[in-house]
């Protein structure tokens, strides 16, 4: 082969490799969480969720990882963390928390801000705060979308609890806490929301792996009008 | 600078005639040119200047929010109406060479230097003295800011050298974290909130902190930029002045959300932030309860308010525990 054929075979070559690490490295990045999307059977009606919050999600390329869950308007449970919601709408969340929990780092975050009434409903019964230092059961995570000052502390199960849920979607037959709360979605916008607490066990400050990555501990309200 | 003198020819040779007989029928064109650079620069900076002051200067950010805000501002205006002149010096010395000393122009010798540039002295004194002068001017002009403005804004470290000389100064905790600011009162009982809520004409000391990675605390329109280390201290001071909205937001990349860690505070008047702050303290008095004492750091070991990340009460912030090395969640408290 002559010079030119040979250069042009390697650099051919090199094209093809490099194409190739490109490809990798965008396709890593660029894959979000499918849009849930959630729409009011009239105007201005209000739309009912039901999230659940798992110990590890049990597929997937982190199976163990915590995270959150969807069900959408079919009924499917959906791991995705980006839910599209009307504008100026009441959201009524049902949110069965089948982690455990511990002390928070901050206190802060045990109390329940933003919602209708100022409070919500811990298996029925209304609180406003949760002392998460006393009892077994701490705080698992929380559901906070700060541009919104919303935040609820979702109670963890009792850490004697021995039928806990393995693997997602988990049925109500596992051990479970049912947080209910709403709130009024405001003007059209993508709003972010996060755990505040650090669950991402084995990274830093606990804030990494499942804190880090879209579709596990954070996601985004994405409000139309 | 001279149309007759310190040209070369075509060849790039020294011209015939010696550096000394060439200086006396120069000198009096080199300073025609030069009075008339000077004359043309002086008139163009000062019309930039009163121009800039007057009406761009009332309108530079950060605004005028708050003391150091204000402060700030003014340091801005001085400084661009020093830059100024140096701009409108080189673009007029260009321009003026552009056109007088232009190639089509017939009869003008290039004015490509030669020993009656290397050897003028009084361009090469003036020189030096305007830059030194500036540059010392601008370096004790920026040390006597930052001294009279309390810091100017700037977080002070634990021990802040300069302070203000208010006697009622209203103390704001500020705790960054992954990825929120949140903001305590210690005057109202301690209580943590997630809104930054300020009454008017009231100094504020903000103790600026984080309880995991580093932060840093930039409130826009007051002016204040401070970073948020864990397990430090840092103080930033400053008067509010106006009432009105500013933004929060976090300055030093800070993990996954950095760019959503923001928040928007307010400024009101002291009657509308006392009944803020008071209600706000009855309405989370049970919760604060449960939050650490108030201290100038914020220790996620005391009362323990941890997370359970930091087990031992030593130290916050080994590798074992900061990476959450601990096995399991630990046990809480009895």
């Amino acid at each position: 082969m002559s010079f030119g054929g040979r250069l042009t075979a390697v650099l051919g070559l090199l094209v093809v490799v490099i194409g190739f690490a490109v490809w990798g490295v965008i396709s890593f990045l660029l894959p979000q969480p499918s849009t849930v999307v959630f729409t009011a059977s009239s105007p201005g009606a209000p739309i009912d969720m039901t999230v659940q919050t798992v110990p590890a999600i049990g597929f997937g390329f982190q199976p163990v990882w915590v995270s959150y869950l969807v069900q959408n308007q079919q009924g499917q449970w959906i791991h995705s963390t980006v839910w599209q919601l009307p504008a100026h709408t009441r959201i009524n969340v049902t949110l069965d928390q089948y982690d455990s929990g511990s002390p928070l780092r901050n206190q802060n975050w045990g109390r329940v801000q933003g919602t209708i009434g100022g409070h919500a409903l811990y298996n029925g019964k209304p609180f406003s705060y949760y002392d998460s230092n006393t009892g077994n059961n701490g705080v698992g995570h929380t559901f906070t979308v700060p541009a919104l000052n919303l935040s609820v502390p979702l109670i963890g199960v009792n850490g004697n609890a021995t039928n806990t849920c393995g693997a997602a979607p988990c049925t109500t037959n596992f051990a479970h806490n049912t947080m209910k709360f709403s709130f009024v979605t405001p003007g059209a916008g993508s709003y972010n929301w996060q755990c505040f607490v650090p669950c991402g066990g084995g990274y830093l400050y606990g804030n990494g792996g499942p804190m880090s990555t879209l579709g596990y501990m954070g996601g985004f309200l994405d409000v139309v009008a | 600078m001279s149309e007759t003198s310190g040209t070369t020819d075509d060849q790039g040779t020294e011209p015939a005639s010696s550096a000394s007989d060439a200086s006396a029928p120069a000198a009096g064109g080199q300073t025609r040119h030069m009075w008339r650079i000077v004359t043309i620069w002086l008139v163009l900076a000062i019309i930039a200047d009163v121009l800039f002051y007057t009406l761009v200067g009332p309108h530079v950010p950060p605004g005028t929010m708050t003391s150091s805000a204000s402060d700030n501002q003014f340091d801005f205006n001085i400084l661009l109406m020093v830059a100024l002149p140096v701009l409108v010096a080189v673009w007029v010395y260009l321009a003026y060479c552009i056109i007088t000393w232009r190639a089509s122009r017939a009869g003008v010798p290039e004015p490509v230097g030669g020993p009656a540039a290397r050897t003028n002295l009084g361009v090469q004194v003036g020189w030096i003295v305007t830059t030194t002068v500036l540059v010392l001017g601008l370096f004790i002009f920026g040390t006597v800011r930052l001294i009279t403005g309390a810091g100017s804004g700037g977080g002070e470290g634990p021990n802040p050298i300069w302070t203000p000389t208010s006697a009622h100064i209203l103390p704001v905790q500020v705790i960054g974290q992954q990825w929120k600011f949140t903001y305590r009162y210690p005057t109202f009982g301690g209580f943590e909130t997630s809104q930054l809520v300020l009454p008017v004409d009231t100094t504020i000391e903000f103790h600026v902190t984080s309880l995991d990675v580093i932060h840093s605390f930039w409130a826009y329109q007051l002016s204040v930029k401070a970073d948020a280390n864990p397990g430090q201290d840092n103080v930033a001071f400053t008067t509010t002045r106006q009432t009105g909205n500013f933004t929060v937001r976090c300055s030093e990349l800070c993990g996954i959300w950095h760019g959503a860690m923001f928040n928007y505070g307010r400024v009101e008047s002291k009657s509308s932030f006392e009944d803020w702050a008071t209600s706000t303290q009855q309405l989370t008095a049970k919760n604060t309860a449960l939050l650490p004492p108030y201290a100038l750091t914020y220790t996620p070991d005391a009362n323990n308010a941890d997370g359970g990340y930091y087990p031992d009460n030593v130290d916050p912030y080994s590798n074992a525990e900061v990476y959450g090395a601990t096995p399991g969640k630990p046990t809480p408290p009895a």
